[in-house]
């Protein structure tokens, strides 16, 4: 019974302890001119759509979720944000040049025809963020439109 | 008893304390060894490659280039129709790791001679995008690689209208793949790199470059 509550108390401290290791937020209250919503004009639902399901990790702010402050969870989500906003940030849509906007887009539409984005794990978390097939035929119909007008 | 058990705490707690705290550093040792791993494993196909090249008689891409000068953009085809004879081949690891070669000579790319300030703009761009493509495909499925191989030769294609080319190059179409798709080539022969053994012959040339 006691080693029991010696193990207990250990964990605790572990988990408190590791609370203090800082991790990056990824937070910011403003959104540059060179936003992909500012630039485009993009019709409100697929905003809402890209703003659930892809801004937390493809723009240099997260909406974190409570328990996402607390670790081992917040190391996880920065590798990811990390990853996510070096192969596209949608708050700097526009520093791409047309060559690379076309190059995102027609990944963009490949990633969400073959239901790679958004990840298994942040949809699991995130319900709200899946695609139905329409949302995902109204996003792809837009997505190509905007790079056939590049 | 106690004793022990103290004992077996402070490993406990200093394991887990370890094992936190180096999570991040684990990862970027990974990050490492995967990195050296895919370049043993670029000298590896190299060494094969010119294994290959003797042997090699039914298609003269490889030997050709293998002459041809070692200027950037000439290194920059050299990698792209190795990369494509592996696609031809349905060979996913070996295109793999000839995207992570193309990648990197994409990268050593120098584009400071000889070109005004618009191409070299150009340049840049083309092979900013081509570096991306060329490391998706070289962590990526053999359907993923063809999808961004597409792309690549568009930027390839882009990259010759620029620089030029020492050997005549063909653009090959094969209106069947993704709404139709272009890809480059050293010989008139059609092997179409985006079905492989699928669908070899589909194809035709669209034009010649010199």
């Amino acid at each position: 019974m006691r080693i029991v509550k010696i193990i207990a108390i250990i964990l605790l401290v572990a988990f408190v302890g590791i609370q203090f290791i800082p991790t990056t937020r990824n937070q910011s209250d403003t959104v540059p001119s060179t936003d992909f919503m500012l630039v485009n004009n993009v019709p409100e639902t697929i905003q809402k759509k890209l703003q659930v399901s892809c801004y937390d990790c493809h723009s240099n702010n997260t909406q974190y979720p409570w328990y996402n402050k607390i670790q081992p969870v917040a190391w996880f989500l920065e590798d990811h944000i990390k990853e996510g906003k070096a192969e596209l940030n949608f708050n700097e849509w526009d520093s791409l040049s047309s060559r690379r906007k076309a190059s995102k887009l027609r990944s963009i539409i490949k990633q969400i025809e073959n239901g790679e984005m958004p990840l298994d794990s942040y949809t699991l978390i995130h319900s709200e963020a899946t695609f139905t097939e329409a949302e995902a035929e109204e996003l792809i119909n837009f997505i190509t439109q905007l790079k056939d007008s590049l | 008893m106690s004793k022990l058990k103290s004992t077996l705490g402070i490993v406990a707690i200093a394991f887990i304390t370890l094992t936190a705290m180096s999570c991040k550093d684990n990862k970027n040792e990974q990050n490492n060894a995967d990195g050296n791993h895919s370049e043993m494993s670029a000298d590896e196909d190299h060494s094969k490659m010119k294994h290959d090249n003797s042997d090699e008689h039914h298609d003269g891409d490889k030997k050709e280039m293998a002459m041809s000068g070692d200027g950037n953009s000439q290194a920059v085809l050299k990698d792209y129709f190795n990369l494509k004879n592996a696609l031809v081949a349905d060979d996913n690891a070996k295109a793999k790791t000839l995207g992570a070669t193309l990648a990197t000579t994409l990268g050593n790319f120098d584009v400071s001679s000889n070109f005004s300030d618009t191409q070299k703009a150009e340049l840049k761009d083309i092979i900013e995008d081509a570096v991306e493509h060329a490391e998706h495909i070289s962590e990526s499925d053999i359907g993923h690689q063809r999808e961004h191989f597409k792309i690549l030769s568009k930027d390839v294609s882009d990259m010759v209208a620029i620089t030029g080319t020492e050997n005549t190059l063909y653009q090959q179409f094969c209106p069947m793949y993704d709404g139709g798709s272009a890809w480059l080539s050293l010989s008139k022969d059609i092997k179409n790199p985006y079905y492989g053994s699928q669908m070899l012959n589909c194809g035709k040339v669209q034009k010649e470059i010199n």
